[in-house]
């Protein structure tokens, strides 16, 4: 019965380290801030805002599918233009890989599927390298 | 005819068995005749190939224009140990490449002329024949033997199965034997295998592979074989070609005029 007191302090320490954390968010305030993104420059995506910010992936896969595979390049956009199927034709031509990609997949903490093992940044490589 | 109880469980016991075999036999015959092959059925519309006029070639010994060009254009990277490199197009001597046609006058003659070989865009790939995944194909619409690097696994079963040695391993960080990198074509990544592909990127845009458009003696034709007007097809015509392995029956499709 001697020990309850310290049981009781272990318990309350306890719990004070585990919520640190939202103690320390409300004290001093979020360190995270969701990243305000650039719209696209061209001032249009391939598709609404929404639908990209929902649905990208799924694009990416079917371009991918649709343009190694079946050599179907172009694509009809919602309002009838026409865009290439391609990661760093198309959607590098707008958007900066490390303010839009990078950013928003690190807020997300989603590491990405890899695509830039292989597909390059062509911001990263200026001036362009002509063959 | 009497039949003793021992016979006629023995009769019902092979016959049983029998049935089972039959049942067995036409389910291998059925997975067999699903799975696709490279025999199709209707043949190919088109078939891009190449032809390399070796006389040309000798014009200018010790030229590799050709490989550069598709080398620098394709980020292939230059590993320096032999056992790590990675090659689409590239040179080798005559003995090597066609071990079987030597004699006296192609040793004197073309020995110190090497000539450049790549993937053979072979009519029947024993390269895909192998490949688990579908992450190479012969394209229906122009025979291409196309990759997808996307979903290579590296098993290596494809370099094992072509017997031209055309396919390549990257066995370290390819991105990391390449001095330049050209932007507008992906690199490939770590455990990824590689090779020509006719320049498919090219081929979209009604452009000719990089290699035929770089040769400055314009000894490379491409085109389609199965029209009798193309360019190729009158060069095959007029001048004798040999391929590199005919009898292995893969059907290649580069030729050489010797
Ligand atoms: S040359 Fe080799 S890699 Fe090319 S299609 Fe034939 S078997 Fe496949």
């Amino acid at each position: 019965m001697r020990e309850r007191w310290l049981i009781l302090l272990g318990y309350g320490l306890f719990v004070v380290f585990f919520t640190f954390p939202l103690w320390r968010a409300a004290a001093v305030g979020s360190s995270a801030s969701m990243p305000r993104l650039q719209s696209s420059p061209a001032g249009q995506c391939v598709a609404p805002v929404e639908q990209m910010r929902a649905a990208h992936m799924d694009m990416l896969f079917q371009w991918r599918k649709d343009a190694v595979r079946h050599n179907n390049l172009s694509f009809v956009a919602f309002n009838g233009k026409v865009y290439s199927k391609s990661l760093d034709g198309t959607c590098l031509s707008c958007h900066d890989k490390q303010q839009f990609c990078d950013r928003c997949h690190a807020y997300s903490g989603v590491s990405g599927p890899g695509c830039w093992n292989c597909h390059n940044d062509p911001r990263a490589f200026a001036p362009k390298v002509t063959p | 005819m009497k039949i003793t109880r021992k016979e006629f469980l023995e009769l019902t016991g092979l016959s049983v068995l029998a049935a089972g075999a039959m049942h067995a036999v036409h389910a291998v015959k059925a997975e067999e005749a699903a799975r696709p092959s490279t025999a199709q059925a209707d043949p190919p519309k088109k078939q891009m190939a190449l032809a390399i006029d070796l006389r040309k070639c000798r014009q200018r010994p010790g030229c590799n224009l050709c490989s550069l060009a598709c080398h620098t254009t394709h980020n292939v990277p230059q590993f320096t140990d032999p056992r790590h490199e990675v090659k689409w197009i590239w040179n080798e001597t005559f003995a090597e490449v066609f071990p079987l046609d030597q004699n006296g006058y192609t040793r004197r003659n073309y020995t110190g002329s090497p000539l450049p070989i790549l993937c053979n865009h072979c009519d029947h790939p024993p390269c895909v024949e192998v490949c688990p995944t579908g992450a190479t194909w012969k394209r229906p619409e122009d025979g291409v033997v196309m990759m997808d690097w996307h979903r290579c696994i590296g098993c290596k079963y494809c370099i094992t199965a072509c017997p031209y040695d055309a396919r390549s391993f990257n066995f370290s960080d390819p991105r990391k034997a390449l001095p330049r990198i050209n932007p507008d074509f992906p690199t490939r990544t770590l455990g990824v295998v590689e090779k020509c592909d006719f320049c498919a990127e090219r081929l979209a845009k009604g452009e000719p592979p990089a290699c035929v458009e770089a040769c400055p003696e314009k000894a490379i034709f491409f085109g389609d074989v199965l029209d009798a007007s193309s360019e190729i097809s009158i060069a095959l015509e007029e001048s004798y070609s040999i391929r590199r392995k005919p009898e292995l029956g893969t059907g290649p499709n580069v030729f050489y005029f010797l």
